[in-house]
C-alpha cells in the first residue's frame, strides 16, 4: 500500500513510520508546517521538522514539509480566540485533528495517489463484519487518544493507520532505541503546541482579544462576590481565583457569560451535574438510537462514566452526578473500547 | 533519470570549478593565507589570482573585492554596514537576505509595479519625502538622508531584471550620500557582471549559482565611503570581513566565474530557447497558465508561471515522484513552501499566487530535460485537478 505517513518529530510517529517501512508499504514521510509563531514543540517547530527529517533519511524514505499554517490559522487558531472570548473552553487539538489532519492532510495524501494516511496515535483501527472501520482505545490505557480522534467517521478510518496502537509507550520508545531513531528519548509532546509554557496562555490571548474583568456572582443569592482580572480566562469547574463561600468551603466556576461580565459560582454541588448538553454528533459507524447505553468521556485522560444518549440526542445522561463539563469540550462517547461517536459540549 | 530545473536555487559545478577546488585542497594550498611562510603565501597566491579574476569580470579594483561565505552574507554586510549611517531602503521584491537585513535596521521597502520592477515613483517619493508635520527636527537638524537603496539585478523566483540604471540614476540625484546595493546573484550566468551592475557601489555575487561551490560569495565595494564593520576578527578582507580565507571555495569561485565569462554569450542562447520552448510548451498545455512578467525582461534561465486550481506544494511533490526537479519559487527554513512575498508585491491574485511554479534552466540543462517537464507538468496537473 501507498502511505503517506504524518510525522511530527516525535517518538510515536517515528516508530510509526519504521513499522510501516518495516511491514513493506511504500512509505513517504511529510510533516505539517501549522504554526508560524513561537512554540514550545508540537508540531511546528523548525527543530521538529529537522527530527522527522533525520528519522526518514534513517528508514531511507522521501519526506516532504506540508504548509498548512494558513488552514491552521483559520481553521484551528481564529476559532480558539473567538471561543475564549465568548466563554467557551474550546480543544484545539481536537479542531486540528478535524479540519487539518484528518481532512486537509488525509485530502493532500488522497490527491497526491495515497491509499492511506498513518499517524502516531495511541489508537486502533479494527475492521469490523459489513467492511466497516472501528475506533478503539489504544493499548496504553494511561496513553490512550482514541478521544482526541472521536470525531472521526468512516471516510476517515477507512483511510488511517495507527501502527502503535497496539504497544505500549515504553514498547514504542523501545522500538526507537532499537532502531537508533534520534526521537527516542525526546519528551512527549505536552498541551497547546501554539502555546508556549513560559507565556502561557494568558500572553496568547492578551495579544490577540481585549481581556475583561468580570464579576464573581453567587448562584443562588445573586450577590457579587468578588472579581477576576479576565473573564475570557475562566473555565467552567476552575477554583483558583474563584474564593470561597460564607462557610468558608472553596467556590468553583459554574458558567461563564463574558457577555454580562459575570460568572456565576458556587460550591461542588452546585458544579456536580448529570446532564450534559451537546451539539450535532459525528458518529464513527452510524448514529446511535436515543437512549442507547454507552460510557462517555468528557475530557482527554477522563474516566470513562456510564451514561444514556437522551432522547433527541442533544443531551447525555450520566448514570451519577459529576463534574460539569465546560462549554466547548468534547463528549465522546464509547461502547467498551470502541468510540462511537463524539460531540461538543454546549 | 532526473531532470534538475531547480539551477536558480544551485547550478551544478563546473568541472573547472571542481579541478581548481582540488588543487588548493590537495597540493600546496592548504594553508592559511594569513601566515607568514611559504605554505601560506601559496594559499594567499591562490586567494589574490581569485580577486583579479573576480574583480576583471564585475569590473572593479582587486581592492574592492570582499570575499564572504556567500550571497546572505554579502548582503548583510551591505546592509548592516549602512545602516548606522541613516535609512536603508529595499525593493519589496529582494531576496530575503536583503529583505530581512533591512527589515531588521528598521528600514522600509519600495513598490514594486505588475511587471516585478520597482516603482520609480515610489523611489523619487521615498528620497523626496518632505518630513511628516510633527517630525521636523526642532534643533533644526535636516531629517536623516537615507544611507543606502538596495535593488536587485535580477529577481531569484520570477527572473526579472531591474531597471537598475534608472535606479542609480534616481538616488544620485535625489540622495547623493546614499550608496546602492544590488543583489546580483541571480544574474551572473545571464548577464555580463561589470555593464549590468556598473554605478552600484555594492554589488552581492555567490559562486553557486554560476557553478562554483556553495557557501562562498563576493561583495564588491566600489564606493570608498565604506562601510561599517559588522564581523570582527583576525582583519582579513581589509578588515572587512574576519575570518579565514575559504580558500578553496574562492579558487572554485573564481574559475567558474571565468568559465562563464567566457561562455556567456552561447549558453544564454541556448538557454533562453530551451527556456521559450519550455515556457510557450506549458502555456499551451496547461490550461489557464499565466506567465508571470513579460519574457523580455526576464534573465534566461528562469520560467516562472502560475497554474489556477492547484497548490503548487501538491505539484511540486508529485512532479519530484515522476523525476522532474522544480521549485515554487519560495520556501522558508523548515522547508515548507510559503506564497511568495514577490509574487504579493506585484499584485499576482493569491489564486494564482498558490500554483507558483519556477522551472529553472542551466548550463547542463537539455532537450531532454525541457521534453520530461512538458509531459510532467500538465499531467501533474490534471491528476490534481481531477481529484480536487
Amino acid at each position: 500500500m501507498k502511505v503517506l505517513a504524518a510525522l511530527s518529530g516525535g517518538v510515536d510517529s517515528s516508530v510509526a513510520a519504521a513499522l510501516l517501512v518495516e511491514e513493506g508499504h511504500q512509505v513517504v514521510g511529510a510533516t505539517m508546517k501549522l504554526w508560524g509563531g513561537p512554540s514550545d514543540s508540537g508540531c511546528c517547530s523548525v527543530s521538529d521538522v529537522d527530527d522527522a527529517r533525520r528519522v526518514c533519511h534513517q528508514l531511507g524514505i522521501d519526506h516532504h514539509v506540508f504548509n498548512f499554517s494558513e488552514d491552521f490559522q483559520r481553521h484551528v487558531v481564529d476559532p480558539y480566540v473567538d471561543a475564549h472570548r465568548s466563554g467557551l473552553t474550546p480543544n484545539p487539538c481536537i479542531e486540528c485533528n478535524r479540519h487539518i489532519k484528518f481532512d486537509r492532510f488525509l485530502d493532500r495524501a488522497l490527491q497526491l495517489g495515497f491509499d492511506a494516511v498513518a499517524t502516531g496515535h495511541h489508537a486502533r483501527v479494527e475492521p469490523r463484519p459489513g467492511g466497516t472501520a472501528a475506533l478503539v482505545r489504544g493499548r496504553d490505557g494511561a496513553k490512550d487518544q482514541s478521544y482526541v480522534l472521536s470525531m472521526l467517521g468512516q471516510a476517515q478510518l477507512s483511510r488511517l493507520i495507527l501502527p502503535v496502537g497496539e504497544m505500549t509507550k515504553a514498547e514504542v520508545r523501545a522500538e526507537a532505541s532499537r532502531r537508533g531513531l534520534r526521537t527516542a528519548v525526546k519528551p512527549d509532546s505536552q498541551d497547546v503546541c501554539f502555546i508556549t509554557a513560559s507565556a502561557g496562555r494568558t500572553a496568547f490571548l492578551s495579544d490577540r482579544i481585549e481581556l475583561h474583568p468580570g464579576r464573581l456572582v453567587e448562584s443562588v443569592t445573586g450577590a457579587t462576590v468578588g472579581t477576576v482580572d479576565a473573564i475570557e480566562l475562566v473555565t467552567v469547574g476552575q477554583r483558583r481565583g474563584i474564593g470561597a463561600g460564607p462557610d468558608g468551603r472553596r467556590h468553583y466556576a459554574l458558567s461563564v457569560d463574558p457577555a454580562a461580565g459575570q460568572v456565576r459560582v458556587g460550591p461542588i454541588e452546585a458544579l456536580m451535574t448529570d446532564v450534559v448538553g451537546v451539539g450535532p454528533w459525528t458518529w464513527t459507524a452510524g448514529p446511535l438510537a436515543p437512549g442507547a447505553a454507552v460510557s462517555a468521556q468528557l475530557s482527554a485522560h477522563g474516566r470513562p462514566l456510564p451514561a444514556r444518549l437522551g432522547a433527541d440526542a442533544t443531551q447525555v445522561h450520566l448514570a451519577e452526578p459529576t463534574r460539569r463539563v465546560a462549554a466547548g469540550q468534547t463528549v465522546a462517547l464509547y461502547d467498551g473500547d470502541e468510540v462511537l461517536g463524539s460531540a461538543v459540549a454546549r | 533519470m532526473v531532470a534538475y530545473l531547480d539551477h536558480a536555487a544551485t547550478t551544478p559545478m563546473r568541472p573547472e570549478a571542481r579541478r581548481a577546488m582540488l588543487a588548493v585542497m590537495s597540493e600546496a594550498g592548504f594553508g592559511n593565507p594569513s601566515g607568514a611562510h611559504s605554505v601560506a603565501r601559496a594559499a594567499r597566491r591562490a586567494v589574490e589570482d581569485a580577486r583579479e579574476v573576480v574583480a576583471a569580470a564585475l569590473g572593479a579594483e582587486p581592492s574592492q573585492v570582499v570575499f564572504s561565505g556567500g550571497g546572505t552574507e554579502s548582503d548583510n554586510l551591505a546592509v548592516a554596514g549602512r545602516s548606522s549611517r541613516g535609512p536603508v531602503l529595499c525593493s519589496a521584491v529582494e531576496h530575503d537576505a536583503v529583505l530581512e537585513s533591512v527589515h531588521a535596521a528598521g528600514g522600509a521597502t519600495l513598490r514594486v509595479d505588475a511587471a516585478g520592477q520597482v516603482d520609480v515613483d515610489d523611489l523619487k517619493r521615498a528620497l523626496g519625502a518632505p518630513p511628516a508635520p510633527g517630525s521636523v527636527p526642532t534643533d533644526g537638524t535636516a531629517p536623516a538622508s537615507p544611507a543606502l537603496v538596495s535593488v536587485m539585478t535580477a529577481n531569484n523566483e520570477t527572473g526579472i531584471i531591474q531597471p537598475l540604471d534608472r535606479v542609480i540614476g534616481i538616488v544620485r540625484r535625489k540622495a547623493p550620500s546614499a550608496l546602492v546595493h544590488t543583489d546580483a546573484v541571480q544574474a551572473v550566468n545571464w548577464l555580463d557582471p561589470a555593464p549590468a551592475t556598473a554605478g552600484a557601489d555594492l554589488v552581492s555575487i555567490s559562486a553557486h549559482k554560476f557553478g562554483g561551490p556553495q557557501g562562498v560569495g563576493v561583495l564588491v565595494v566600489r564606493s570608498p565611503a565604506g562601510l561599517d564593520v559588522t564581523v570582527h576578527g583576525g582583519g582579513q578582507e581589509a578588515g572587512r570581513r574576519s575570518g579565514t580565507h575559504n580558500v578553496a571555495g574562492i579558487a572554485g569561485l573564481a574559475a567558474a566565474l571565468a568559465v562563464v565569462q567566457e561562455d556567456r554569450e552561447a549558453l544564454v542562447k541556448r538557454v533562453a530557447d530551451l527556456r521559450d520552448r519550455l515556457t510557450d510548451g506549458l502555456l499551451a498545455s496547461v490550461p489557464g497558465a499565466v506567465e508571470t512578467g513579460r519574457r523580455e525582461d526576464k534573465v534566461a534561465g528562469i520560467c516562472h508561471i502560475c497554474i489556477p486550481e492547484v497548490e503548487s506544494e501538491a505539484l511540486v511533490f508529485l512532479l519530484d515522484q515522476a523525476g522532474v526537479c522544480v521549485s515554487a519559487g519560495s520556501a522558508c527554513a523548515s522547508g515548507a513552501t510559503q506564497v511568495s512575498h514577490v509574487l504579493r508585491a506585484m499584485g499576482v491574485p493569491e489564486e494564482l499566487a498558490h500554483g507558483a511554479l519556477r522551472l529553472s534552466l542551466g548550463w547542463t540543462t537539455t532537450d531532454d530535460d525541457v521534453d520530461a517537464a512538458l509531459e510532467a507538468v500538465p499531467a501533474a496537473v490534471a491528476r490534481l485537478r481531477r481529484t480536487r
